[in-house]
């Protein structure tokens, strides 16, 4: 089989995964995305593996590693998911905009002279 | 002896520190003022009389090294420092123990004792100073305590004021003068006076005259002549015994003690003594013109100073060296006792000004007695001291041959003129303080009657060398070998202070004309003053001193302020706006960048993910060029 075919497949696998995360709202999806993005990493590391002929097989132990780690990373992302829904009553992504600092006025006045702010020095 | 002067002027500032540190009671603090300045007298003249005639002794211990340059503190005493020292210590124990009662009751007088100490001890370390650095110390601490002493009221705006105008005049002095002591100390390789002075009879000094011109501006600030005179007047804010020992012992004679000390710098330049003559000139007919047509009694008194200050100034230009320091002395002697007679009129009477006394000979008459001798001196009335200071200033005036000729006849028309002028606002005082109706003015001393004993014993001490001390001119040449000569070394030649043929002959006409003319405008109105008849229009200019005061306002105060104003300006606009705008573009472009802060996780996912793809695109396009 020539190597293209895995490679392509893992980087459609990739892009699909990568609009999930950065467009879709629900949380849910989004980790369903997650999910893509990392079986695209496994099935590249599979493949070269394969392709370099790895002969300790470390593409395939990565793999092994990865899935294990997106086991438990989907675990607790649902679980962040779930206390998000139980509080919030939504689980859309789009509106969780705690982290945003508001935006402060800017004023060019502030270059100028304020009376208060009169040092000792001036002359009286 | 050179331990006893250093004792001597090491003394007052012990009182000085003691009174600083835990005056609180009055006893003490009376004790700790007067005492050790006591003391400091009776050394200096132990110092005085062990001296005896001619010669310096020189005794010094090494302070350290500055950039090349040895310091060392010690006493240097010669015939001058040893009598100028006298004088000093002598009119600061009259005036502290004048002090004792006529400032005794008041809140801050352990400070103002303690300051008087540190003042004498300061004028001491001057008048005995071996090394000019020392000298300069002196020189400073002197300005700094009359600052202080003048401004003791300072609950008076105008006392703050005349405090900060000595200040910073005398100050314009001493920077020329301090460039003035450099370069000479630079130029002798040292700073020892001995050192300077050989440096000079030597002529191995560059410049003289542009070192003698920096050194005249320190004396100007010091001694009040004529660009930088007006502070004197002013300080008359302060108390009066502070006037006394300002007018007779410490500042104002250094500066005339640093002429006579230096001498051999000043005649290597003949064109400073010229211009020395002109200030003097300028001052002492000035000066005397606007101590005829003052009020205060105190500014009368002030102006005479300046006026009897430039006549020893003159003296100097024209080489009389002995005669400018005899008047000196003798100055020093006839105008404290003046002031603290004046201060006992004005405390009895509970006014300053001339119109609100009269008629007090019958009531003070110890201060009467005492107050006219000091009159006389002043006025120049032969058999009393001032008489002989004046006369030999003028004798030597005359007599000026060579390069003095110049100066010569400048202070010989101007002394002249300033002899008569001396006499008529002598009189004027006089009449005007002891003699005709009583002014029946509302006041609160309502019982005019004499001072305390401790203010009396003072006047009548500094009574007897006001009009004893033309003694002097009786042994001929021997004051003028003692202080050293007309040029400042043992055995050079010394000059007779006898009064000689015309100039004295001239000078008592013009006494005679000047003060008959006041007294017989006196005799026409009684309740007048007479100056306002003898001077006419011209009297409004100098009671405001010519309104110099004014022209430097103009000329010097008001640009001063406007530049002030200026540079706050610019420093609040101007300078601070960049600061602040560093600040508030920092912010700015925070508020720009924050705009991306949008809390959307997706959003900064976004961009970290295009950051990726711009990273890995540019190393694929460095790795492809490279």
């Amino acid at each position: 089989m020539h190597a293209v075919y895995p490679l392509v497949l893992g980087a459609l696998l990739f892009a699909i995964g990568l609009y999930g995360v950065l467009a879709r709202r629900s949380a849910i999806a989004v980790l369903m995305a997650i999910e893509l993005l990392l079986n695209a990493v496994t099935l590249n590391l599979v493949s070269f593996g394969a392709i370099l002929r790895d002969q300790y097989g470390m593409g395939q132990i990565f793999t092994l590693f990865i899935i294990t780690i997106a086991a438990a990373e989907t675990g607790l992302g649902l679980a962040i998911v779930l206390l998000l829904y139980r509080q919030r009553a939504t689980a859309d992504l789009g509106e969780q905009r705690e982290l945003a600092e508001p935006v402060e006025r800017f004023d060019a006045d502030e270059l100028l002279f304020s009376g208060e702010t009169r040092g000792r020095g001036a002359a009286s | 002896m050179n331990t006893l002067a250093f004792l001597a002027s090491l003394l007052p500032a012990v009182g000085a520190a003691v009174t600083f540190a835990g005056g609180r009671d009055l006893r003490h603090v009376k004790f700790w003022s007067t005492v050790p300045v006591g003391a400091a007298f009776v050394l200096a003249l132990l110092v005085a009389l062990d001296h005896g005639t001619g010669g310096t002794t020189t005794r010094t211990y090494s302070l350290g090294t500055a950039g090349g340059f040895h310091v060392e503190i010690g006493t240097r005493v010669s015939g001058l420092a040893a009598l100028t020292a006298v004088l000093v210590t002598a009119v600061a124990l009259c005036v502290q123990a004048y002090s004792t009662s006529y400032l005794g009751g008041e809140p801050r007088y352990a400070s103002y004792a303690a300051l008087i100490s540190l003042f004498t001890a300061a004028m001491l370390t001057v008048v005995y100073a071996a090394d000019l650095v020392v000298l300069l110390v002196g020189w400073e601490i002197m300005g700094v305590c009359s600052y202080f002493l003048i401004g003791h009221y300072w609950e008076k705006p105008e006392a703050r004021g005349a405090s900060i105008k000595a200040f910073l005049m005398t100050k314009t002095g001493d920077v020329p003068f301090l460039f003035g002591i450099i370069s000479l100390g630079v130029q002798a390789k040292s700073f020892q006076v001995n050192a300077v002075l050989a440096a000079a009879e030597s002529d191995t000094l560059h410049h003289p005259a542009w070192i003698a011109s920096l050194l005249l501006c320190g004396v100007l600030g010091k001694s009040a002549q004529f660009p930088l005179h007006s502070w004197l007047p002013d300080a008359m804010a302060g108390p009066t015994p502070i006037s006394a020992l300002i007018h007779a012992a410490t500042m104002v004679a250094a500066g005339i003690y640093l002429v006579a000390l230096l001498y051999p710098v000043f005649v290597l330049a003949p064109d400073v003594l010229v211009a020395m003559a002109v200030i003097a000139a300028i001052t002492m007919c000035g000066a005397a013109l606007c101590a005829l047509a003052q009020t205060d009694v105190k500014k009368i008194l002030a102006y005479s100073t300046v006026s009897q200050l430039a006549y020893m100034l003159g003296g100097m230009a024209v080489g009389a060296r002995s005669q400018a320091m005899y008047l000196l002395l003798v100055h020093g002697a006839f105008k404290a006792l003046l002031f603290l007679a004046a201060g006992v009129v004005i405390h009895r009477v509970g006014s300053n000004e001339l119109s609100a006394m009269g008629g007090l000979r019958f009531r003070m008459p110890i201060t009467y007695g005492s107050m006219t001798i000091g009159l006389l001196a002043l006025a120049g009335i032969p058999p009393f001291s001032g008489f002989f200071g004046k006369e030999g200033v003028l004798g030597a005036a005359y007599d000026a041959s060579g390069e003095f000729a110049a100066p010569g006849k400048i202070v010989l028309i101007f002394g002249l003129l300033t002899a008569g002028v001396t006499a008529a606002y002598s009189l004027r005082l006089w009449l005007g303080m002891f003699h005709g109706p009583f002014p029946d003015a509302p006041h609160e001393h309502e019982a005019r009657v004499e001072a305390p004993q401790t203010e009396l014993v003072p006047l009548m001490l500094l009574a007897i060398p006001a009009a004893a001390l033309g003694l002097v001119v009786l042994f001929g040449s021997s004051f003028s070998q003692a202080i050293g000569g007309w040029y400042g070394e043992a055995g050079a030649t010394a000059a007779s202070l006898w009064p000689s043929g015309i100039t004295t002959l001239l000078s008592l006409l013009f006494v005679a004309g000047f003060g008959g003319l006041t007294f017989l405008t006196w005799r026409r109105d009684e309740q007048a003053d007479p100056a306002v008849a003898l001077l006419g229009p011209a009297r409004v200019v100098l009671l405001n001193g010519f309104y110099f005061d004014e022209l430097i306002d103009r000329g010097l105060v008001r640009p001063a302020r406007a530049a002030a104003r200026l540079v706050a300006f610019l420093d609040a606009n101007v300078l601070d706006a960049y600061v602040r705008g560093s600040g508030v573009g920092a912010r700015g472009l925070g508020t720009m960048l924050r705009r991306l802060q949008t809390g959307s996780v997706q959003f900064y996912l976004t961009c970290l993910f295009l950051g990726v793809v711009i990273m890995a695109a540019v190393y694929a396009y460095v790795g492809t060029v490279s």
